[in-house]
């Protein structure tokens, strides 16, 4: 099939972007969106000209390295679907097809379709973890815990953290990713003892970065992992227990 | 064999029963007390299971631990891309596993080419892995009673596979990243990401730093430190075609290498049995998908080579599941490299399927209809939604087609009992180093091992190193050590920018990758690896001659980041090729044509080669010096595996 791509072209994080329009034939319906992308960078370096920077790592749709907004969507057309696991059957002979960077403030462009996630993992370290250091642990089966809970929480921790929920977000808020790692943790037995302390670390820190919750729900629409808006609302309730109870525990200590 | 007289391999297996070798090391090792601990510091390259559960583990002891990844983020690493689960000897199942059988297996599973003493320690730590990872909060399959559960996995008798769906190395690596996120927050690690090594600096034969590149700036780092640990993965992507992520290169090991770290075995590479086949020649990578689906997929071609009917339209009389047939006993679930190469032997003589005639089926219609569909996708549901996404077929319909793909490298540094290189202060973890799954890796091994050395042993042994060192201070990076090893990075970097040439990275890429497939893959043959040692240094002096890397060095550039890449895994290739063509016998994945029985399975030389190759760097063009270290099977006794 024949395509022409309109993709972002950006030198750096200060310059300013545009679209480039190239043409690109003969491509094969079972190839995925990156090795299309990958041949059209072999025909432009052929040309004398410099190749698209993308990301993408594993490409078995797990690391949640790759990802570019496809025609206006954060992974593309396929629900469900990392960029790297889109096919070319998914589209037409004759299309033109627009490829953009993640959009958001908090994720600025280092070059072409490349962006700086890293704000993801500031909120991890504010409280994404629980403290059990190396040795420390008791026999694994001495923490049973219900298998509803534990699939619950593999629903949450399924999260692949590409940040295509912020940046199909109107606001490029990371209430998805960060009520996903929450969950994560709460809804298990070991996560329990540092609750309110995360929730409410966590929910700071992303506000230091991103934007707020409107409740649109298009982050869950563009999810490649189909995680449920239902976190938000858990974290939300939580974050507002949290900051009573957070309260009352500084309240004990100031008397003790 | 010409043997240099300035290396010993002295693999300091501590004296004494194997049950007590590694508690009474621990006794034995120095210690560094609590309040000096932050006197050190340790670089960590690769933030994979080994190097973030050893970075974690570190921070947490109190050393200062500088922490680097070429990725945007630690978790990406990939391991995270391992599916079906990690073995531990807990014998939960109660179906009479033990630290000693799982011993027994790992080091019968490598073909016995892997040192005892070391496995022994794996299977010994198994249990505490477990551990860590539930009260980290790894959200493990559980029975309803709220108990871990286990499955069965390839190669294995007994039931000690943990797993979190198909995507246990994901959250294993979750749980390692979390916990070293945490030592960032406390100040304890300092991550550096994007952040790609290009070279280890050495002073007075001890390792004392890295040079790294910026990959957004392109500006080249200095780092200093009391030891450095590499951590960095295998070397599946000299093949170019493999299941290993876009980015996992051998850079890191290779440039140890050339700085008189020894190399291990490199010709002990791994097939994975069950990868999607490839549907084109612009593949960019191969998928695999979890062996535990050989616990319920039956494998079969059709008999005739000429059937061309629908799976669904031939006859059972007329399907042969050939492994079923020539091993009884284990059937689907023989180790990797028996079902790799019958595999091979199937599509080799016509009997393949697909469009292409390159694979073979794995069919789910019977299991569907013993336990219901419902119960399959609850065990594999995620497995055939990828398989689908990639294939437009679907499994709970029409088998999948199966083919094997390079997956893992057993072969890797050469490291003592304490992990540590042939150089001083420099240690390799994980899959990077040689240690434990001799010449064939079991199912679920990987990140057992992954996570032992990280958590259970570097932390311990490190310190036995570094309390030699207590009141040294790092080597400034102004030391002209640095300033050497920098310049030497910047020319390579700025040869190859300014190359000219006209073909991309990947145009070599793919050249070497055929060539290492053909000779040294699945098959080795004394011809061919001849034909390819004489081969890939041409290829890779027409890859200097004629690679075009556009943009600059001081930007962004994933082309400059692939030539230099590329440029060490030819360097590897030869050295895979010198390996396997030296290793007259086959063993495990390492298969060699002139060495097999009349059955056509591998026949080992127990006499002349029972011992680890490791090969002595002795600069390009020359050929380099094989070491061996010998291997002391006293607990299991050497046998001819059989599995039928």
């Amino acid at each position: 099939m024949d395509l022409t791509l309109r993709i972002w072209r950006q030198a750096d994080g200060d310059a300013a972007g545009a679209f480039a329009v190239y043409a690109i034939a003969g491509i094969n319906p079972d190839m995925s969106f990156l090795e299309m992308l990958d041949i059209l960078n072999e025909q432009i370096l052929a040309d004398g000209g410099e190749p698209v920077e993308f990301e993408s790592d594993c490409r078995e749709g797990i690391c949640g390295t790759c990802g570019v907004v496809v025609n206006g969507i954060p992974h593309g057309p396929e629900k469900a679907t990392a960029t790297c696991q889109l096919h070319m059957r998914k589209f037409h002979d004759g299309d033109t097809v627009t490829v953009e960077p993640w959009r958001a403030t908090a994720f600025p462009v280092l070059r072409d379709l490349v962006v700086d996630r890293s704000a993801l993992d500031r909120i991890v370290e504010a409280g994404g973890f629980i403290t059990a250091p190396t040795g420390a642990a008791p026999d694994a089966n001495e923490i049973p815990v219900p298998k509803e809970a534990a699939e619950a929480s593999m629903d949450a921790a399924a999260c692949i953290g590409c940040g295509a929920c912020v940046a199909a977000c109107p606001n490029g808020a990371a209430q998805l990713f960060t009520a996903a790692k929450l969950a994560h943790l709460d809804l298990l037995p070991q996560g329990q003892a540092e609750r309110f302390r995360r929730t409410e670390a966590m929910v700071d820190r992303m506000e230091d970065y991103f934007g707020s919750c409107t409740n649109h729900g298009e982050c869950e629409e563009v999810c490649p992992k189909e995680i449920s808006i239902d976190f938000i609302a858990m974290m939300n309730r939580d974050y507002i227990r949290a900051k009573f109870k957070n309260l009352r525990r500084l309240g004990q200590r100031k008397v003790g | 064999m010409p043997v240099s007289s300035d290396v010993t391999l002295d693999p300091k297996v501590p004296p004494g029963p194997i049950e007590d070798k590694w508690a009474t090391h621990k006794f034995d090792m120095k210690l560094v007390a609590p309040h000096n601990k932050r006197r050190f510091t340790v670089i960590v390259v690769g933030t994979g299971l080994a190097g973030a559960a050893a970075a974690a583990s570190l921070g947490e002891l109190g050393y200062n631990v500088e922490v680097f990844t070429y990725n945007d983020s630690p978790r990406r690493a990939h391991s995270i891309a391992a599916q079906g689960g990690i073995n531990a000897a807990k014998n939960y199942k109660n179906d009479g596993d033990s630290v000693y059988r799982l011993f027994y297996d790992t080091v019968k599973g490598g073909d016995f080419r892997a040192r005892e003493a070391n496995v022994y320690r794996l299977a010994e730590v198994s249990v505490d892995i477990i551990d860590q990872c539930v009260a980290q909060g790894v959200p493990f399959a559980r029975e309803y009673g709220g108990l871990l559960d286990n499955r069965s996995f390839g190669g294995a008798q007994v039931s000690r596979t943990f797993y979190a769906r198909g995507q246990t190395g994901q959250q294993l690596l979750l749980g390692a990243y979390q916990a070293l996120a945490r030592q960032v927050a406390a100040g304890m690690c300092r991550l550096h990401t994007r952040r790609e090594l290009l070279d280890i600096v050495l002073k007075d034969g001890r390792a004392v730093g890295i040079v790294c590149r910026d990959l957004v700036s392109g500006a080249i780092t200095r780092h200093s430190g009391h030891a450095v640990v590499l951590a960095t993965g295998g070397y599946s992507n000299a093949f170019y075609l493999s299941t290993n992520a876009m980015y996992c290169n051998v850079t890191a090991a290779w440039r140890a290498h050339r700085h008189g770290a020894l190399f291990a075995n490199p010709c002990f590479t791994q097939i994975h049995p069950t990868c999607i086949p490839a549907s084109d020649e612009f593949q960019s990578k191969l998928t695999l998908m979890s062996e535990s689906l050989r616990n319920d997929g039956r494998i079969w071609v059709p008999k005739d080579p000429e059937d061309t009917r629908p799976p669904d339209e031939i006859p059972e009389t007329d399907r042969d599941y050939y492994l079923e047939r020539r091993y009884p006993a284990f059937g689907n679930l023989v180790p990797r490299d028996v079902a790799s190469r019958a595999a091979k032997r199937e599509v080799d003589t016509g009997h393949g399927v697909g469009s292409l005639g390159n694979g073979v089926y794995l069919d789910f219609g019977d299991a569907i209809s013993r336990l219901g569909a419902d119960t399959i996708g609850e065990r594999y549901g995620n497995l055939f939604e990828m398989y689908e996404r990639i294939t437009d077929e679907n499994p709970y319909v029409v088998p999948m087609r199966i083919y094997p793909a390079p997956h893992y490298t057993m072969g890797g540094l050469w490291v003592d009992y304490n992990l540590m290189t042939t150089v001083p202060g420099l240690y390799a973890a994980g899959e990077a180093n040689f240690s434990d799954h001799g010449a064939n890796r079991l199912g679920a091994s990987a990140l057992m091992q992954g996570l032992a050395d990280g958590y259970f042993i570097l932390p311990y042994t490190i310190g036995d190193y570094l309390a030699g060192q207590l009141g040294e201070s790092t080597v400034p990076t102004d030391d002209p050590v640095f300033a050497e090893v920098e310049t030497d990075v910047s020319d390579r970097v700025a040869r190859f920018v300014g190359n000219g040439g006209t073909q991309s990275p990947d145009h070599y890429h793919r050249a070497l990758g055929k060539v290492l497939w053909d000779s040294c893959g699945m098959e080795r043959g004394r011809e061919g690896l001849e034909k390819a040692l004489a081969e890939i240094p041409a290829i890779r002096d027409e890859f200097r001659k004629n690679v075009r890397v556009p943009g600059t060095a001081e930007s962004l550039n994933s082309s400059l980041e692939k030539a230099g890449r590329i440029d060490d895994f030819f360097g590897l290739a030869e050295l895979m090729c010198r390996d396997a063509l030296l290793r007259e016998e086959s063993c495990g994945g390492h298969f060699r044509v002139e060495h097999q029985t009349d059955e056509g399975e591998a026949l080992r030389d127990d006499e002349n080669f029972a011992h680890a190759a490791a090969w002595e760097w002795q600069g390009e063009g020359t050929e380099p010096v094989r070491h061996t270290e010998p291997l002391d099977f006293e607990h299991v006794q050497l046998t001819q595996r059989s599995y039928k």
